[in-house]
């Protein structure tokens, strides 16, 4: 059978990794496709590849659909998710002025309590608080919004959030634009080897399940064509069951330094994949359970009440109308098509497509697909509140 | 009949030289106030301080994000920024991303004043494009003819041939394996760097 090709746009960070070991490891070729991966220098460039048809389906930044189906931001046409790519991943870190100051006043930098790190931080600021993001609309963005406003942080004028493009974050510290970051691996661990700023925490102890990236592909595409699509979903399913084996990140390493995907040291690399993160320049290390999640815990699929969270945090930061928001959100997750692309594979899903986000405070068994029982993770905010949607 | 303001242009690029070849196709006979912005570090700051009516942006440029802010301006005194691509016609908007070239216009200016802008600007980014592959493929040719070159070197010295005749064990060399010659040459130099 001769594959067909399908153009794939990403950007570098280790969360394309199930894209490229789709390709790379032959799960697109299990299912007659050739994956052309193209890497894009930004968010908004992989968006408008994929808007204006130069890619078939993208990485993307679980935001960007959900913001766009709100009309908000650049970018033509709509796009929807058909699968979540990774949860967590990102790190939060701050300048080596900052990290001083935090440890002079007893912070232990465990890379662990939210709670704690975040009231030395703002316990440590002097003036505004700026602190870099990806892009206007990224998971970074909603956690640091999130986090510093429910430990009630004084006013939205003392906290500047800022776009910096992840592999220009140390030079921000350097120009003395950002105080701190919020940013994919590796390019944390990038600011960290460059010397101009310590990690504090992984997103993950903000939201310890957040939907980092999703497979986007332009609105209605997926459903004209259910069988091309079927075949990426499953292709991009399998690469992600393979990741979240232990035993393959490292190999997975490797694949994703080459010079075509992120072109960076394997070493720098696995730290994430390894969940075994150097915070400082002076090498400490810390280890953290579940850094990033590719399959297990049912990963990718794209629940609506993610989506409608999403929706709901950007439509109260911008004054949008909120209930309409959570539901044109919840809109472009689309769990359906995913649900009936992975139909064949004698693969389980959760029964429902809807959940109170942060409900779980430790890994539950739930009802699924096909009437037995599967494992999801651990997903609780910090501040352990829960999050309804309403929907049903 | 009120004066029309000259449209204020920004153009997003660290090379002076790229700069320069830019603004040169937007300067030609019009009108237009154009600002060239190099520092990436406060693009954003830099770029609501001019407040243009278009910004210009080369689409490889990685900093492209920072501008995707300004599309939320929302202050009394800012105007939002809309990606150009979003309203205009379709066809100068495929043009613009086939060049390689990402315009922001600000809300409300109509097509018929950016659109001249436009099709200059396209204009030079494919000119621009064409020259970068031409470079890369000229470094290519040259690498290669190095290679070739130190290949030829060794063969000589180790076989005691002449140039002529090194090429030719090259090339025999090369299509018996089916490889380029330039391959074949780079296996060699670094096969006798290894052996020292």
């Amino acid at each position: 059978m001769r594959a067909t090709t399908l153009d794939i746009g990403f950007v570098p960070l280790i969360d394309a990794a199930p894209l490229i070991a789709a390709q790379e490891m032959g799960f697109a070729a299990e299912e007659g496709l050739s994956l052309t991966l193209r890497r894009a220098p930004s968010w908004a460039s992989a968006r408008d590849a994929l808007t204006f048809g130069q890619v078939d389906a993208a990485h993307m930044l679980a935001p960007i659909p959900v913001s766009m189906a709100l009309g908000l931001g650049g970018g033509g046409a709509g796009l929807e998710a058909i699968s979540v790519l990774s949860v967590n991943g990102t790190v939060v870190g701050v300048s080596t002025d900052l990290a001083a100051r935090m440890r002079a006043a007893g912070h232990p930098f465990d890379f662990a309590d939210a709670t704690a790190a975040g009231r030395a931080l703002i316990a440590a600021g002097e003036g505004p608080l700026r602190i870099g993001v990806p892009f206007p609309f990224s998971m970074h963005a909603e956690l640091v919004f999130y986090w510093l406003s429910s430990l009630g942080h004084p006013s939205p004028q003392s906290l500047i959030v800022r776009t910096v493009p992840p592999s220009l974050m140390a030079d921000a510290i350097r120009a003395g634009e950002i105080d701190a970051f919020c940013v994919g691996e590796p390019w944390g661990s990038k600011v960290v080897e460059s010397g101009m700023g310590q990690l504090l925490l992984p997103g993950a102890a903000v939201w310890a399940f957040a939907p980092e990236k999703v497979l986007a592909t332009r609105s209605g595409w997926a459903a004209s064509e259910p069988e091309l699509s079927g075949r990426l979903i499953r292709a991009v399913w399998r690469a992600g069951r393979w990741l979240d084996d232990a035993g393959e990140r490292s190999l997975a390493s490797e694949l994703l330094a080459r010079r075509e995907y992120l072109d960076v040291s394997p070493e720098l690399i696995e730290r994430a994949m390894s969940g075994q993160l150097a915070i400082s320049p002076m090498g400490e290390t810390r280890r953290v359970h579940r850094f990033i999640g590719f399959h297990d815990g049912a990963v990718s699929l794209p629940w609506r009440s993610q989506a409608a969270w999403i929706g709901g945090q950007i439509a109260a930061r911008m004054g949008l109308d909120r209930d309409r928001a959570m539901r044109d959100a919840a809109a472009v997750f689309r769990s359906d098509l995913h649900r009936a692309a992975l139909a064949s594979t004698g693969s389980d899903l959760p029964a429902a497509s809807v959940r109170i986000e942060g409900a779980l405070t430790a890994d539950t068994r739930a009802p699924s697909s096909r009437g037995g029982e599967i494992k999801l993770c651990r997903d609780v905010f910090f501040d352990g509140r829960r999050f309804d949607s309403g929907f049903s | 009949m009120a004066m029309v303001q000259p449209l204020s242009v920004v153009v997003v690029e660290s090379d002076p030289d790229r700069a320069r070849f830019i603004v040169d196709a937007l300067v030609d006979g019009t009108d237009y106030k154009i600002h060239v912005v190099a520092e990436r570090a406060s693009l954003a700051r830099q770029i609501a301080q001019i407040r243009p009516d278009l910004v210009l942006v080369d689409v490889a440029d990685p900093s492209r994000d920072i501008i995707e802010e300004l599309t939320l301006a929302s202050g009394p005194l800012e105007r939002p920024v809309a990606l150009f691509v979003d309203r205009s016609d379709a066809g100068l908007s495929t043009a613009a991303i086939e060049a390689g070239l990402s315009a922001y216009v600000v809300d409300g200016l109509t097509s018929s004043r950016v659109k001249p802008v436009m099709e200059a600007a396209i204009a030079r980014f494919h000119l621009m494009q064409r020259m970068r592959t031409e470079l890369a493929e000229t470094k290519r040719a040259l690498e290669e003819r190095k290679v070739i070159d130190r290949a030829k070197g060794l063969l000589m010295r180790a076989r005691g041939i002449t140039e002529d005749e090194a090429y030719s064990l090259l090339r025999k060399a090369a299509m018996d394996q089916n490889k380029r010659l330039a391959e074949v040459a780079a296996a060699l130099v670094t096969a006798a760097s290894l052996l020292g």
